[in-house]
């Protein structure tokens, strides 16, 4: 029997030769670039057909990351879900809190093999900084972690949690100051120092192979979570529900349920302060196709093609882009893409830690509010399988503020 | 009305003849002012430009620099928009005579729509197209409306680019060919090195076409030593650094740009 943990794309579904699943995919980038990609691109191809690559990365996911991750069944939570049953894919309690560490251990491993010495990556939340910054420290490889000026604010927990674990965190000024700048940045940085240095990308965009190989290094999510609830309850959910910003971890759970036909899956983009006020990163739902960070997907545009600023209370989730493969799924139908707003995704993340006694990230909180959608549309016969993408020890601080859970006396005495 | 490709290639086959490199110069549309910008080209022109690449300001200038991005920021705060750009180039053409090229990113251009973009730029007087993230593997659709409508098609290559791919490039490219110096963005350097040389001669044993090398470019000293290998010499940051320094002062400004465009287009002579 083969393992779960490193199955790329079985049964066909891979991008085009020249990476395109759709319409969308492709590879925009300058000529600088070109041979670092394919290089890039090149050294996955070699890695997939050595066994010894797929031992390495096992290795690493049992007995670093903690894999296989817990599936949880939330019955309390699931009271306010119509009485449909609802489970949780723990990637909360993988090695790092978040799932960014499945693919960051993937290309670390591929860094090594080209023989490169320095990593540099982007972070929005700080999950994929923190994970690529793990990896670094494990491997003994340099790295610089770009990150948007607003989002080392408010995820200041995960800046320090980078800089411990020995990387460089370099605040980003330019445009919105969030992920959509700190991707510009590291790709300024990778065109001048691409001889040494590996991009390590966090998600399922970018040019090709990045979206490609991302999702594969993703997939052992939604490859142990079919096995699981088939185990615990003798069948397939009726949804499976992820919280999208780039789409990586997405990408992840949905993979594996693609050939089910009777599996809904669906997932949730943040709609910020309502898609209406135009204060969203809505993507699939309100955006055009367009290129954006190398790849053609839909995009946040105005009609001269310049990116226009998203937002949402979650950093990982503002992001005026998403992966090829989403917007490919969302045009073939097979999968669908709902908003959901700031405040319906706070209340799920008070709900869940009420009646659960876990605090997720304010991402996965996201897909945690159209779990108690999709509930109440299937009724009490329902299953939902949700990803809960990661934790939310870094949200504490805006959580708080949000909720107004800091202790007034001692701000006051704190003056 | 077909573009001035022929035009920029007789510019380019002329500086030859005189046996010396041209010399290219590079601002923003929308920048300092969305009508300053005529002004500002002209300026460079007049100084001693043989050709001005236009930029199309983009909010998401992956390949530039901070003195480009500054410029390009304050072109979108002046709300420029992409009709403005190819006025812009329209009237830059008509008042020097002068090629006048754009540069952008592909996204405004597959948003504006390829071949609308093609024929307005065209129709406008403009040159060509330089689109530096437009890989040759996905140009066709560009190269196509570009051939119709008489634009040239000008790719960048890069000292990692090999052999084979040097021979493809510049194969389905026209115009000029655009050497970049070195690995990184747009910027003035401390120097030119021995990378754009070499690049220039590799590129040179595929083509026909002129090789203009761009990237670091900033003052006559370098232009000279470019302008000994190369059949021109690109210059963008050191342009927009003049306007940033002047701070608003019109006057001072297309001084700074007339002075700047005198000391290169000394260089460019000073070479061989």
């Amino acid at each position: 029997m083969s393992s779960d943990f490193f199955i790329p794309d079985p049964e066909g579904q891979v991008p085009s030769a020249e990476g395109y699943f759709g319409a969308f995919g492709g590879k925009f980038i300058p000529e600088a670039l070109v041979a670092a990609v394919d290089e890039v691109a090149a050294e996955y191809e070699k890695a997939k057909a050595d066994p010894a690559f797929a031992a390495e990365l096992e290795d690493l996911l049992v007995n670093y990351t903690g894999r296989p991750s817990a599936l949880t069944e939330v019955p309390r939570f699931a009271e306010h879900a119509g009485g449909a049953r609802v489970f949780l894919k723990r990637e909360d309690l993988n090695h790092t809190g978040s799932h960014k560490i499945n693919n960051v251990l993937g290309q670390a491993l591929l860094t090594r093999r080209m023989g490169k010495s320095r990593v540099i990556a982007e972070t929005g939340a700080g999950q994929h900084g923190v994970a690529t910054a793990t990896a670094c420290a494990l491997f003994g490889l340099e790295c610089t972690i770009y990150m948007g000026e607003i989002d080392t604010q408010r995820q200041a927990l995960n800046v320090a949690r980078m800089r411990m674990l020995g990387a460089e965190v370099i605040a980003v000024k330019s445009g919105s100051r969030t992920l959509k700048d700190a991707i510009n940045e590291a790709f300024r940085d990778w065109v001048a120092n691409v001889d040494r240095t590996h991009y390590l990308f966090g998600t399922v965009a970018g040019p090709h192979p990045f979206p490609a190989l991302v999702r594969d290094f993703h997939r052992v999510i939604g490859v142990e979570a079919r096995r699981q609830i088939l185990e615990r309850t003798g069948r397939l959910p009726d949804a499976v529900a992820a919280c999208v910003g780039g789409g990586s971890n997405a990408i992840g759970l949905f993979h594996a349920f693609l050939p089910d036909e009777s599996v809904r899956i669906v997932g949730f983009e943040p709609a910020g302060h309502g898609v209406a006020t135009g204060e969203h990163a809505a993507t699939l739902s309100q955006g055009e196709p367009g290129i954006l960070h190398g790849s053609r997907s839909y995009v946040l545009q105005d009609e001269d093609g310049q990116i226009t600023e998203p937002y949402s209370i979650s950093a990982g989730l503002d992001y005026p882009g998403v992966g090829p493969e989403h917007a490919y799924l969302k045009d073939v139908g097979r999968a669908e893409y709902r908003a959901v707003t700031d405040d319906e995704a706070m209340r799920a993340l008070r709900l869940l830690s009420e009646t659960e006694g876990i605090i997720p990230a304010i991402e996965s909180a996201h897909a945690l509010a159209g779990a108690l959608d999709l509930g109440r549309e299937l009724g009490s016969d329902g299953l939902v399988l949700v990803n809960l993408s990661g934790r939310g020890d870094k949200d504490m601080d805006t959580a708080a503020t949000y909720f107004g859970l800091y202790d007034q006396r001692s701000d006051e005495g704190a003056k | 009305m077909a573009g001035n490709l022929e035009l920029l290639g007789s510019v380019l086959a002329g500086a030859k003849d005189e046996g010396r490199a041209a010399l290219v110069g590079y601002l923003p549309a929308g920048f300092p002012t969305i009508d300053g910008a005529v002004d500002a080209m002209t300026a460079m022109i007049e100084g001693g430009c043989d050709i001005v690449e236009v930029g199309l300001p983009h909010s998401d200038p992956v390949l530039d620099g901070p003195v480009i991005q500054t410029a390009d920021d304050i072109a979108l705060r002046n709300g420029v928009r992409i009709r403005d750009v190819i006025r812009t180039v329209g009237e830059a053409h008509a008042r020097t005579g002068a090629p006048i090229l754009c540069m952008t990113y592909w996204n405004p251009v597959d948003r504006y729509g390829v071949e609308r973009f093609a024929a307005d730029l065209a129709e406008a007087g403009g040159a060509g197209c330089i689109l530096p993230d437009l890989p040759v593997e996905e140009s066709e659709i560009w190269r196509k409306a570009a051939e119709q409508h008489g634009l040239a098609t000008v790719f960048v290559v890069a000292p990692s680019s090999r052999d084979e791919r040097l021979a493809k490039i510049t194969a389905a490219g026209s115009g000029f060919v655009y050497a970049a110096s070195l690995m990184g963005v747009t910027g003035t350097r401390e120097s030119v090195g021995q990378e754009a040389r070499a690049l220039v001669e590799r590129t040179r044993s595929t083509t026909t076409l002129p090789v203009c090398v761009g990237l670091g470019v900033s003052n006559a000293s370098q232009a000279a030593e470019v302008a000994a290998f190369a059949d021109g010499v690109i210059v963008g940051s050191a342009f927009v650094k003049r306007l940033l320094d002047a701070e608003g002062d019109t006057e001072a400004g297309l001084a700074g740009l007339r002075e700047l465009a005198g000391e290169l287009a000394e260089g460019v002579r000073t070479a061989r």
